[in-house]
């Protein structure tokens, strides 16, 4: 893969393994991709597919990895610095578990901006609880006080307030219900249009990526089996078997009437 | 043929200092040889009900209902120490996740054999014989090693296919199964749906099935429940949701992206407050037409 423009972030052979010796496990093996401005990568796989690891491995939260990761232009080293989460930001899986219990969520926006040194907290918070459609009421509410939905507009509000222009999305709504999950998928569609941002999304469900995302990557035990574009994912066209057993299961699923 | 459950009139209320919390209101419904679903958002109440039929319902919890009746016996009328007859050797729940489900320090077949032996008067000889055929049953490879093995060797569809032995071996006649595969992969979730449809099948058992996911729901079940702020307020044929009448279950159905078809925004359920008022819709079948 050629460094071509508009490449925002891109993976070169990365390997991610945990342990050492006997007890070594190789969680990432070989994985290369490329994500450009604006636009949504999808990786999907099954538990243990190593696709959530490929999103800590950006963060800097693996501790070993090998390879190159190039984001913005900028090649990482072992440790990321303060301008690197200035521009790249991860929202988890369970809203339930990501948010501080004790913290409100003025305290949770507020020290996201402070790190990040951000003139003028008060009018970016009221900013930002407007953009992601909560109202103003929750600004000092704890996060036991709101709903799954609302919790995980929060963590979103969270990971742009510093307006970052990278987005990590891991299984951002696997712990909501469909009706929420539309909710906030239509959130994330429409930040990315007023913000131009690159979304990198991590789901099982693929249903919910072939909905977000213009390029896949499937992955089994820790490899990227296939690259996919989203059209070829919709007419079930796949060239590789664990793909088309992935597509199968899927629709399979929903073998409704 | 008569019904093996029926249910008529249940609500559980739990009263608390900002009032009292409706989780179930008035629902009626009937289960037969017959793999019934009961879906709904978190909240709906679904769990709730599952739970409110083996009696269940912690305190403060209030439970009520006209009865409960299995084949004709009325479940509320039941001591604790008769119910506790009733749960597992006659209707047996697996639970979500299977890794708060198993004890941890205790080896999985020993875990077995016990519940075999709490409902079943054979020697430990018989039992371990019995849990090897039943974890056989499950599809697990090699019964043996499982049965030496602690819960946390196992992977989530392993550890979910051995609650489903654990609660099959007492032969119950009906088996609840509280969102069984919501922590699997898809293609595991696969088989152990297959597996747990064979077993229900062979055995001639009932099943309520509650889940989250309607496409799960409508490819496995007969029939379904839809639960709405603790009422039902639909209940169709399963291999007919897609056409289901209420806008609750459309709105739901139309929110879900879909694989094959692409929209551009995800259609958001529009809640109507009359929904939550509006009288439960009986979910019980006339004998006659079962």
């Amino acid at each position: 893969m050629t460094k071509g423009a508009g490449i925002e972030l891109e993976l070169e052979n990365v390997c991610v393994w945990f342990g050492e010796g006997d007890t070594r496990v190789d969680a990432v093996i070989d994985a290369s991709l490329s994500v450009k401005k604006g636009g949504s990568f999808g990786l999907v796989g099954e538990s243990g597919s190593g696709k959530s690891t490929v999103l800590r491995a950006i963060t800097g939260l693996a501790p070993d990895w090998s390879g190159k990761i190039t984001v913005l232009g900028e090649v990482l080293g072992e440790t990321r610095t303060s301008n690197f989460y200035s521009k790249v930001q991860m929202v988890f899986q369970d809203p339930y578990a990501s948010l501080h219990p004790r913290q409100t969520i003025d305290h949770v926006l507020s020290e996201s901006l402070h790190l990040h040194s951000f003139p003028d907290p008060d009018k970016r918070i009221v900013k930002i609880l407007d953009d992601v459609g909560l109202s103003q009421s929750f600004r000092f509410r704890y996060p036991h006080q709101l709903s799954g939905g609302q919790r995980q507009r929060v963590a979103i509000a969270r990971a742009l307030v510093i307006e970052p222009e990278i987005l990590l999305l891991d299984e951002p709504t696997s712990a909501l219900d469909v009706s929420v999950q539309a909710e906030i998928l239509n959130l994330l569609t429409d930040l990315q249009a007023e913000r131009s941002l690159t979304y990198l999304m991590v789901s099982h469900d693929l249903a919910v990526v072939g909905h977000m995302c213009s390029e896949i990557a499937v992955m089994n035990q820790g490899e990227i089996v296939e690259l996919l574009d989203v059209k070829d994912m919709r007419s079930l066209k796949a060239n590789h078997p664990y793909t088309q057993q992935l597509l199968e299961a899927s629709v399979q699923r929903r073998r409704v009437g | 043929m008569t019904h093996l459950l029926e249910v008529k009139n249940l609500s559980v209320n739990f009263p608390t200092r900002n009032g009292v919390v409706e989780a179930v209101r008035n629902i009626s419904f009937s289960l037969g040889k017959e793999r019934l679903g009961i879906v709904g958002e978190s909240g709906s109440g679904k769990s709730i009900t599952g739970r409110a039929i083996l009696r269940l319902i912690k305190k403060p919890g209030i439970l009520t209902a006209d009865y409960i009746k299995l084949e004709g016996q009325d479940l509320l009328k039941l001591s604790e120490r008769e119910m506790r007859g009733v749960r597992g050797h006659k209707i047996s729940m697996v639970m979500q996740d299977p890794k708060f489900s198993l004890n941890p320090v205790m080896r999985i077949g020993d875990q077995i054999c016990e519940a075999y032996q709490l409902h079943a008067r054979v020697s430990r000889k018989e039992a371990v014989k019995k849990t090897i055929e039943m974890l056989e049953a499950v599809l697990i490879r090699d019964p043996e090693r499982v049965f030496k093995a602690y819960p946390h060797e196992m992977s989530g569809g392993m550890g979910q296919r051995i609650m489903i032995a654990m609660m099959l071996i007492p032969d119950p006649q009906i088996l609840i199964a509280d969102e069984p595969t919501s922590a699997l992969d898809v293609t595991v979730q696969k088989e152990v749906l297959e597996i747990m449809d064979k077993l229900v099948r062979e055995r001639g058992m009932g099943l309520i099935f509650i889940s989250h996911d309607l496409n799960v729901v409508s490819a496995f079940c007969d029939r379904v429940l839809i639960m709405y702020a603790g009422r039902i307020v639909e209940t169709c044929r399963a291999d007919k949701l897609s056409e289901a009448k209420h806008p609750y279950t459309q709105g739901l159905l139309k929110s879900m992206p879909q694989l094959e078809r692409r929209v551009d925004r995800l259609e958001i359920l529009q809640r109507d407050e009359a929904w939550r008022t509006a009288p439960s819709i009986s979910g019980i079948v006339d004998v006659e037409q079962a």
